[in-house]
Parts: structure tokens; sequence; C-alpha cells
């Protein structure tokens, strides 16, 4: 355990310290949630304080566990795309997408699906992207003080859960993707929609960037804050924003490219520091690349908005997907596939997968272990928020009670991914 | 407004007066400032808080106060699921909250469970505090919410309050 | 450095402990004969072979197998993005490994997590206790003899479960059936879904004594 002597403190804590030292081993004991400000979620952190600076920091996770990983264990593939959506709640159209491919590569057509689906998907996750970090941006604020930016950031979120809803017919849990490609091909006019979006949340976000970015308070609350150095980040397992914010450069859109991200144009921004301040701009630049990824796939997407070119949306095979109705009704072949869809779900193949995917909060990683028919032996979630909360003990060490929100809020973690 | 009633008194001497009952006076009041508990939990808090912001503003009916602090609220709404572990501490916080009190369940998996049926998750908030409102939905849209809001005011001024009061409660004892 | 050169390497240096298994999708999985050893394993694919990042480590109860649990590792070097999959066994009797903590600091939580869900000990290990669940719950949740429904317990003060009510369970298909009829969906019992990779036909006698019917499924209630 460092002693009060070993830890740097900030100007103003100096005088704390020195008070602090006559006390030194009083040190209480302080529970910090489940219910706390609902922003973060269920959450319980046990501190032991030794004043106001924190000596020991437990984080209690668990409080949503819903045993997804169980029920996996007994429900068809297919079955469990709604149960996907509820893990990072703030981005389900990327974690559809993310389960739709773990599952798409067991059955070995993850990299067969046709364009038109593949920029569809990225599209979704990229929406998803900027819904995810508006959020996770607004929380960050509001717990800060800045409250304004919590009620800016939903007028934007109000216009993706529109998208959202045009697209899957549900505003947030949107159950969008099914193994082999989409439920449905987007609406004629969700294109222009888009591309509103994209002209209208690029000056909003300049806008939030006045109120944050240079302000003199946010700069000197979040600055030099929990600092994570970058073999830390790589040691204790990061990924996302958290670990581009230390200055690793590893992006899975980058460094393991799925669906059409080799034919886009986008940066990784990576911080220099690592410290709340770099996570924070990390993350508003990704929602600029996201908004220029967008802008890329709506010109290039093949079949246009009305699709007249009847580009295919999935990777049609009775075996895998729920063959179109009129054929079931009239056709032998198709109403045995979907008979056996139905009841028996896809038939996989026996075998292992892991598959990562560029999730909003980091890696959300499904590793599929399946003794064949349509149900699997054993489904993993690597969710990226239980990961990235490991490191909480390490950093609220040494840091002050009301550092403890802005560690919180730049970590950026949602409890319904972190406990499953 | 001018009444010339039974009642007998002339507003244009004794200025616009209201005759009302006292049960329905202090209904109006709660009702209109139903100050909400956001127990949120899960993905039924998003909704929640896309309830509180601009676009479907709650604070139209008085409820913009979200006050995470049992002691200083009205109603408690359970977004989210709940499960075993955070079961004991959702009871605590009901208990903690001052009466009157009301409960609104918000989502599937606050008013039964869900699509949870698994060994992690208690099967309906219902079980453990007393809900007045269950709302439907997997998470159930804002207007949804409003619409239970809208309820529960309803209930609130259906409520008889006056024989209720301990004060009155006293008082029939000793008689 | 390619990921079938690192297994490679990694048979080379350990000799029969390792043995590779078959590549599927793309993925290179190696297994470790003696779980004892799998410490020394990591620590040289991490330091030798800079395998820096561990993915995620998981656990798989092969219910009916020996050894019962399978203990799987996803390393990943970020600096030349290779991948790969390591795989040891631990016994029932056992039901304990080393801990790979030292290695890489984010197993601290993995492991933490599969102790909790299956009850797998870790040696070494600064802090094993519960993560998901709570101190105290009797259970262990993921494993296959538990059912989807969980079972009761009383901590007073902590907390409480039930069992959820399932009106006859889940009404879906074995994983791993291997004739039509083993794959049906139909209310399942843990205790048969273990033997569901042979076919009804030849288990019939299991079956009438875990349903009390040998065509199964029996009364919802289980007997």
């Amino acid at each position: 355990m460092p002693t009060v002597q070993d830890i740097e403190y900030k100007d103003s804590a100096a005088r704390t310290v020195e008070a602090a030292e006559v006390v030194q081993d009083e040190r209480m004991v302080l529970n910090m949630g489940p219910s706390h400000p609902a922003t973060h979620g269920v959450l319980r952190i046990v501190l032991e304080l030794d004043g106001e600076i924190i000596t020991k920091a437990d984080p209690d996770v668990g409080y949503l566990h819903r045993g997804d990983e169980k029920i996996a264990e007994n429900m068809t593939y297919t079955q469990f795309i709604p149960y996907t959506d509820r893990l990072d709640y703030l981005a389900p159209l990327a974690n559809n997408v993310a389960y739709a491919l773990a599952v798409e590569k067991l059955l070995g057509i993850h990299d067969k699906l046709p364009p038109r689906c593949q920029y569809i998907r990225v599209m979704c996750a990229e929406l998803a992207r900027i819904s995810a970090h508006l959020l996770g941006l607004g929380a960050f604020a509001m717990d800060m003080g800045a409250v304004t930016v919590f009620l800016l950031i939903f007028t934007e979120r109000e216009k993706v859960y529109d998208l959202a809803e045009a697209v899957s017919g549900a505003r947030l849990t949107t159950s969008y993707t099914r193994v082999g490609g989409v439920m449905r091909d987007i609406p004629p006019t969700w294109l222009d929609q888009c591309q509103k979006f994209c002209d209208e949340f690029l000056p909003a976000l300049a806008e939030i960037e006045t109120l944050l970015t240079r302000n003199r308070i946010w700069v000197d609350r979040v600055r030099n804050l929990a600092v994570i150095s970058k073999e830390d980040a790589i040691d204790y397992g990061l990924s996302g924003p958290n670990l581009r914010g230390s200055g690793v450069e590893w992006d899975l859109r980058k460094n393991q490219p799925y669906l059409c991200y080799k034919d886009l144009e986008f940066d990784i921004p990576t911080g220099s520091v690592g410290d709340c301040y770099d996570r924070y701009l990390v993350r508003m630049e990704e929602m600029r690349q996201s908004a220029r990824i967008l802008q890329q796939c709506i010109k290039k997407i093949p079949g246009g908005a009305e699709n007249k070119s009847k580009e295919p949306i999935d990777y049609a095979s009775g075996k895998i997907l729920l063959p179109p109705k009129e054929k079931v009704m009239t056709k032998m072949e198709e109403l045995i596939h979907q008979f056996m869809l139905v009841t028996e779900g896809m038939n996989c193949p026996p075998g292992e997968v892991y598959f990562g995917h560029e999730n909003p909060k980091g890696e959300l990683g499904f590793y599929i272990n399946s003794k064949g028919g349509g149900v699997p032996y054993r489904l993993k979630i690597r969710a990226p928020s239980f990961v990235n909360l490991s490191i909480i003990p390490k950093l609220f060490q040494g840091n002050m009670i009301s550092d403890t929100v802005a560690i919180l809020g730049s970590l950026d973690f949602v409890m319904g991914e972190c406990d499953r | 407004m001018q009444t010339q009633s039974e009642i007998g008194y002339n507003s244009k001497i004794e200025g616009d007066v209201v005759v009302t009952t006292v049960d329905a006076a202090l209904n109006w009041f709660r009702k209109n400032s139903v100050w909400p508990m956001p127990m949120g939990l899960a993905c039924c808090a998003i909704e929640l808080m896309a309830v509180g912001a601009s676009r479907f503003d709650i604070s139209r009916f008085g409820s913009e106060v979200m006050r995470f602090s049992p002691r200083q609220a009205d109603c408690m709404i359970v977004a989210g699921t709940v499960t075993y572990k955070m079961a004991l501490s959702v009871k605590r916080i009901w208990d903690q909250m001052p009466e009157p009190k009301w409960c609104i369940a918000m989502g599937a998996c606050a008013s039964t469970g869900g699509m949870y049926r698994s060994y992690a998750v208690l099967q309906g908030v219902d079980r453990i505090i007393p809900v007045d409102i269950y709302v439907s939905g997997c998470p159930p849209r804002p207007e949804a919410v409003l619409d239970a809001l809208m309820k529960l005011q309803k209930k609130i001024g259906n409520t008889p309050v006056i024989e209720n009061l301990t004060i009155t409660n006293l008082k029939k004892e000793a008689a | 450095m390619t990921s079938t050169e690192a297994a490679q390497k990694i048979k080379a240096k350990f000799g029969d402990l390792i043995s590779e298994l078959p590549e599927f999708r793309g993925e290179v999985n190696v297994n470790v004969a003696d779980a004892e050893q799998i410490v020394d394993v990591c620590k040289y694919a991490k330091n030798d072979l800079d395998f820096n990042y561990l993915v995620d480590i998981t656990s798989l109860d092969n219910y009916g197998d020996d050894p019962r649990w399978t203990v799987v590792y996803h390393l990943r070097g970020l600096r030349n993005g290779c991948e790969i999959r390591i795989k040891t066994s631990v016994s029932e009797e056992r039901s304990k490994l080393p801990s790979v903590i030292k290695v890489w600091t984010t197993a601290n939580w993995h492991e933490r997590e599969i102790y909790d869900m299956m009850g797998i000990h870790f040696a070494g290990h600064p802090d094993l206790r519960r993560i998901l669940m709570w101190e105290g719950y009797p259970y262990f949740p993921l494993r296959k003899d538990f059912p989807l429904a969980g079972k009761e317990s009383q901590l007073p003060g902590i907390a409480f479960t039930h069992t959820t009510p399932m009106a006859g369970g889940p009404f879906v298909t074995v994983a791993g059936g291997n004739s039509a009829q083993s794959r049906e969906p139909r209310i399942r019992i843990p205790e048969t879904d273990s033997l569901e990779t042979m076919s009804r036909l030849e288990r019939r006698k299991e079956i009438q004594e875990a349903h009390g019917h040998p065509k199964g499924p029996g009364p919802i209630e289980k007997k």
C-alpha cells in the first residue's frame, strides 16, 4: 500500500495531505452505490478513505447479472439476438452486428456477405458508435456538473433513435441483424435521413465542444487525472477508446478488418498522455470519424437508397436464414427449411470461434463453442466494460472522491455489458 | 371566477375563490409535482433519461426533478431488470422513501422479470415492493412512461387523504 | 510471425506437453496437456512470442466427460496482430489450476468470474472471490447440472433466490445431438443433456429413468 507521501498530489490537495497526516491511520470505509445517480448503472464501489483521499477501492459488480450466458445455452442462435441488444444498451445495433458476425464466422460465411448487407451493417455500427459516445459524454459531463451537455446530446440521440426506428422498428432494442444478413432492407428515405443527421450532427458536436474542450473548469478537473500508461493499458486488457487514449494504436476495424471497413477511409485517434482528458478527446474525434464513415457509406452503398437493382441483403441460404414466405407457402424445400430453422435452429458445424468486434466501449467478443446443432454449447461474451472496470482499484488510489466521478465517466462503461 | 351560489358569498367582495374538498386540493398538489426517484438499473433507464430530456419532457408534468435521494422523492420508477443481488437494495431504498409514495414498474423486466427467466433475475419487482402502475414494453416508449405518469396522477387524484392521516386515525381510536 | 509459426515455436519449446489442434476458421488452437504448466507456457508466449494482450479466459463444462473443465485462453500480440488460443483441461476432483495473473494482470477478474460461474479454483490468485454473484451464494451457476431456473437460497440481509417458474423449461433443441430424434426440441433436463449425443433410441433406458417415461418428456415437474 503506498503511503500518503509516495503519491503526488495537486497543489490544492497538499493542504489536505498535511491535515490528513494527523489522522493517517484512521481510515473510513464508504460505500458508493449500487444505486447512485443512474447514469452509470448499478456499480458498487467500496472505498477506503483517508480523509478525502481514497486509499483503496474495490468495485463490486454483478448487480445486473442476468445470466445471459446460461440463457444462451438454452436458445437457438437467432433466439439469442434480442439478448445481445441489452448488453451495451447504448449501442444495440453494434452488439447485433457483433453477434451476427460471430455466428457467421462459425458458419464460415462472415466474409461472404453481400456488399449491401455489409454497408448497412457498417452504417448501423457507426450510428451506434455515435449514439453511445454521445451518451457517455453526456453522462460524464452531467456528473461533473455540466448539465446542458446532457440535454444537448439527447437532442442528437433522438435523431439516431429516429433512424434506428425507421430501419428496425424499435428505438432502443433493435434486434436488427440476423445471422446471414439483416432483418429487412433500409427504407427508401433512410439514406437521406442519415445524410441530414450528419449535416446537423457535426455543428451540434462543435457546439458541445465549445462548452467543454477549452473550458477552464473542465480541463482542470480532468487533465492529468488517472493516467493509464501504455503498458498498463495493455496489461489490464483495456480496449476501445480507453486503450487508444493511452497511445496504443489498436482498432479492430483497421487491424483485423471485417465487413467493408477496408474500403472506407477513416482515421483512428489516439491519445498521448492517457489521462481522462485524452480519453474524452479520443471519443469526440471518434464521433467525427464515424460521421465521416457514414457519409462515405451513404455515397458508396451498392444499390443506393432504393435498391432498384435488387442487391441481396443477406446470404440467401435456406439453411441459415428463413426463406421468403411466398416460397415457404408454395414450395416443399423451403417449407422444410423453415420448419428446421424454427424448431432446431441453423445447423452449425462443431467447433469453436472467437470474434472480436470494435464496439463503442471497446472490444466486444463472442466465443462460441458449438457441438453442432442450433444451440451453442457455450457462449462466452467478452465484455469490454467488464475488463475496463478492473483497472479501477489502480486508478482510484491516491485520488479524491470528487475525482471518482470523473474517472468513472472517462472510462465509459455500461453495466449491462459488464455483468451480462 | 364569479359565482353566485347558495354558499353565500359574493365574489365581487371576497375575491376569486375556488371551493373544493381538502382531499381534492391536497391531491392536486401532490399529483402535479410527483418527484420521481429513478431506480435506473438497465436499458429502461436510458428511455427514462429520454423522457427527462427535451423531446419528451417530463417537466411538463412537474416531474423533472429526478431526486436520487429516496428521502426527497415521491415515486420510485423501477426501470430495468431487478436481479436477486440488487433486490434487497431496492427494497431498502423503497423503505427509506417517506409516505406518500408510489411505484411505477417500468418495462417488462421490472414488471415480471421480462425475457430473463434465469437463476439471477427477480421475476418482477412486485415481489418485494407494492407497485402502482405497470408499464409494458421492452423498453417502453417514452410516451408510454408519460402515459403511466398520467395514470398515476389520476390514481393519486382518487386517493382519500384526510381519512387516512395519522391524526385522523388517532382521533378515531380515541373516540 | 504468424499464428501458426507461434504455435510451432511453442510446440518446439515445450515438446510433448503441447499438442496442436486442427485449425478452424483460421484460428490456431494449442492444447496444453498438464494444467500445472500453463503459467510457463503463458510466460513464454508473452515474453518470447510477444503475445502481450490477454483477450479472454473462458471455461467450459464438459459434463459427462473427464476431465470436466476446460479453460481456454485467448492471446493476442498487439504489435504483430497474431492470435492464438491455448486450451487446458482440469479434472473435477482437482478443480484447480495456477493463475496467470502474474503474466497478465487482466486475468484477475476473468479468473474470478470463472471461479464464480464454474467453481474452478486458481492457485496463486490474490483475491479469489465471487464477482457476479454474491459471497455466500452456494452454487456455481454455469455448470451444466445447475438448472437455468436456479435454486432456492437464502442469505438474510444480503440476497435471496427463488426458482424461476419455467412452465416446463426451455423448449429448445440441444447441442450436439447426432440424430434427428436427439435434436428434437423438447423439455430438457440437465442430466439427460449430456447424453444427447447418442441417439434417443440408444439411450431409451436413461431417458426413462430421468423423465419417467421411455419416450420422454415426462411430467412437467422433474422427478
